[in-house]
């Protein structure tokens, strides 16, 4: 059983391809980082699950069900969500406009049940007292957890969210990353994308990276760590050091200590070892006084993914 | 999906704004006439029936409806069904009602039938304050026709209720119209001028007769065929042209925004 699942899923614009052949699955009740910089295809990937556009080219299916068919719109019922930005009738009050939301779709018990949840909701995201007031009102971050309330409305089976924690504040963060954990303990499945390690890497049980529509790890916050090890080398001539290093497969430089002489470089292993690194630079004479393994955040994980991916090769 | 449609209508400011300005018109004009009524010989200025409203309150109503006809029609179709869906694109709610899942063409179909709801209400409104206006101050009094035959004061009223029934019935093509260029665009305003400026140039090619061969496509052409009703016989030939334009008008451009907007991608 899966939540969402695509297959070579690409949409492209003219010529630019805005996600490109995106092979994803969210299993029932995980909790999923799609994490990626902004423009990365993460919003497009989102509507198209969402049936809002459809791809170029490739499948995409929610809850089993092909998006763009009957059984596709059927299973849209059970998932709530928040693409890009929460829209309100600015005009109506917070209350109204989950109304609104809750009897659009016609009637039936999924009507009865999201209109039975207006307060409930409201508490969740904490907005029982400014319910009242006009959407116009309401600053960005209130906004924000309206959104929220409003995908929470039909209790839905999964939760897709498009940076919800935008504007809001590092409390509000915190306390939505709380309320995620918590939906996705009691079996939600919540699809969670952002722009933001901290914020996946707190919560998620497994993480996405998408850069240039392409995803390019994946895996619990803990084995993308370990994706990519640095190493910090004291040598003592740095010139000759990048040298011998630019001739060692699997080692990419990160930086160098710029002055001539004595100096630091930086490495990112992707493949070879300390060992070996070591072994080439004394083989060629140069002393190295230190050579330091450094565990990398997700942060540079990310950054080596992201940017790789404009190093041609 | 209609009901929420309405129910939005009723939380806008827009709505009263438009129903204060067309309720006011026949207000302005009873009012205007009772402070400075005409003197000497019907001038033929003015709009069409002006003057008749010194005699009889129930021409407040018809003038109402005839002035409002080429200008605040067009208007108010414009901000009900060319605004419909582009509006809630612009404003961000459209994904949020396409996710719910709405379907597409049922929501195509909702917008429509709530532009007209609230066309009919607005013209319903311009006809109450007409009768009410006239009736206070000038008295209430059967019609008498463009033929000079005096009609009996309950076909006066009918006469009046099919002058409004028809006027709508013949806005329903344009209104078909400005639901099908909403699905175009993202943004409301936009749809709701082009949807005005098509009635407008509609109007203004229907008035000039050496475009006679085209007039029959325009989807204002026959709007003026109510004055039929006020002829005896009843003239009914130009009323069916018109709503037979107007059904067409209806049909295809329906047809296309639901076409349209269910393959299209939405952004908003």
């Amino acid at each position: 059983m899966t939540a969402l699942a695509t297959r070579g899923l690409s949409k492209t614009y003219g010529e630019q391809s805005v996600v490109d052949g995106l092979d994803l699955t969210v299993e029932r009740g995980e909790l999923y980082g799609f994490l990626g910089p902004n423009g990365a295809g993460k919003t497009t990937t989102i509507r198209m699950a969402l049936g809002l556009i459809r791809p170029s080219r490739g499948e995409v299916e929610l809850l089993d069900a092909p998006v763009f068919t009957p059984d596709g719109r059927r299973a849209l019922e059970r998932v709530g969500a928040l693409v890009e930005e929460p829209g309100f009738y600015r005009f109506l009050s917070g209350r109204r406009n989950l109304e609104v939301f809750a009897r659009a779709g016609g009637h039936g018990d999924g009507t009865d049940l999201r209109l039975s949840r207006l307060d409930e909701v409201l508490a969740i995201v904490d907005l029982t007292d400014a319910a009242g007031k006009r959407v116009r009102a309401y600053s960005q971050g209130m906004r924000q957890r309206l959104g929220i309330a409003a995908a929470l409305l039909g209790k839905p089976d999964v939760l897709v969210l498009d940076e919800p924690t935008n504007g809001l504040d590092p409390q509000g963060m915190r306390e939505i990353r709380r309320l995620l954990r918590r939906l996705a303990d009691d079996g939600t499945t919540v699809f969670v994308s952002s722009h933001l390690l901290v914020e996946v890497e707190a919560m998620c049980d497994r993480v996405g990276v998408l850069a240039h529509g392409k995803l390019l790890a994946e895996g619990p916050p803990g084995t993308l760590r370990g994706f990519a090890d640095h190493a910090r080398i004291e040598v003592d001539d740095v010139a000759r050091a990048l040298a011998v290093i630019a001739s060692i497969d699997g080692v990419e430089l990160l930086e160098d200590g710029s002055r001539p002489g004595a100096g630091v470089v930086r490495v990112r292993l992707a493949g070879a070892t300390t060992a070996a690194v070591n072994g080439a630079l004394v083989s060629s004479g140069i002393a190295v006084s230190a050579l330091t393994p450094e565990r990398s955040t997700l942060e540079d994980v990310f950054i080596a993914l992201v940017e790789g991916e404009d190093v041609p090769r | 999906m209609f009901r929420v449609e309405w129910m939005k209508a009723l939380r806008r400011w827009r709505t009263y704004l438009i129903a204060a300005a067309l309720a006011a018109i026949p207000i302005i004009m009873v009012l205007a006439l009772k402070l400075s009524p005409p003197t000497g010989p019907d001038s033929g200025d003015g709009p069409p029936f002006l003057e008749q409203i010194l005699s009889n309150g129930m021409f407040a109503a018809l003038t109402g409806l005839v002035v409002i006809q080429p200008f605040f029609l067009p208007l108010a179709t414009g901000l009900f069904a060319g605004d419909s869906i582009a509006g809630e694109a612009q404003g961000g709610t459209l994904r949020y009602l396409l996710i719910r899942p709405v379907p597409r063409a049922r929501l195509v179909l909702a917008k429509y039938a709530s532009a007209m709801t609230l066309l009919a209400t607005m013209l319903a409104l311009v006809a109450v304050s007409g009768i009410v206006a006239g009736g206070i101050v000038f008295g209430l009094h059967p019609i008498v026709t463009l033929s000079g035959t005096t009609l009996t004061m309950s076909a006066s009223v009918l006469r009046l209720l099919a002058t409004a029934g028809y006027m709508i019935l013949a806005v329903s093509g344009l209104a078909a119209l400005g639901v099908f260029i909403s699905t175009l665009t993202d943004s409301g305003p936009g749809a709701a001028v082009a949807t005005i400026i098509l009635a407008i140039t509609s109007e203004i090619l229907d008035n000039i007769s050496s475009l006679h061969a085209i007039h029959g496509l325009l989807p204002t052409h026959g709007w003026q065929a109510f004055i039929g009703l006020f002829r005896t016989p009843v003239d009914l030939g130009p009323m069916r042209n018109g709503l037979a334009i107007s059904l067409a008008y209806t049909v295809i451009f329906l047809g296309a925004a639901a076409y349209r907007f269910s393959r299209r991608d939405v952004a908003g």
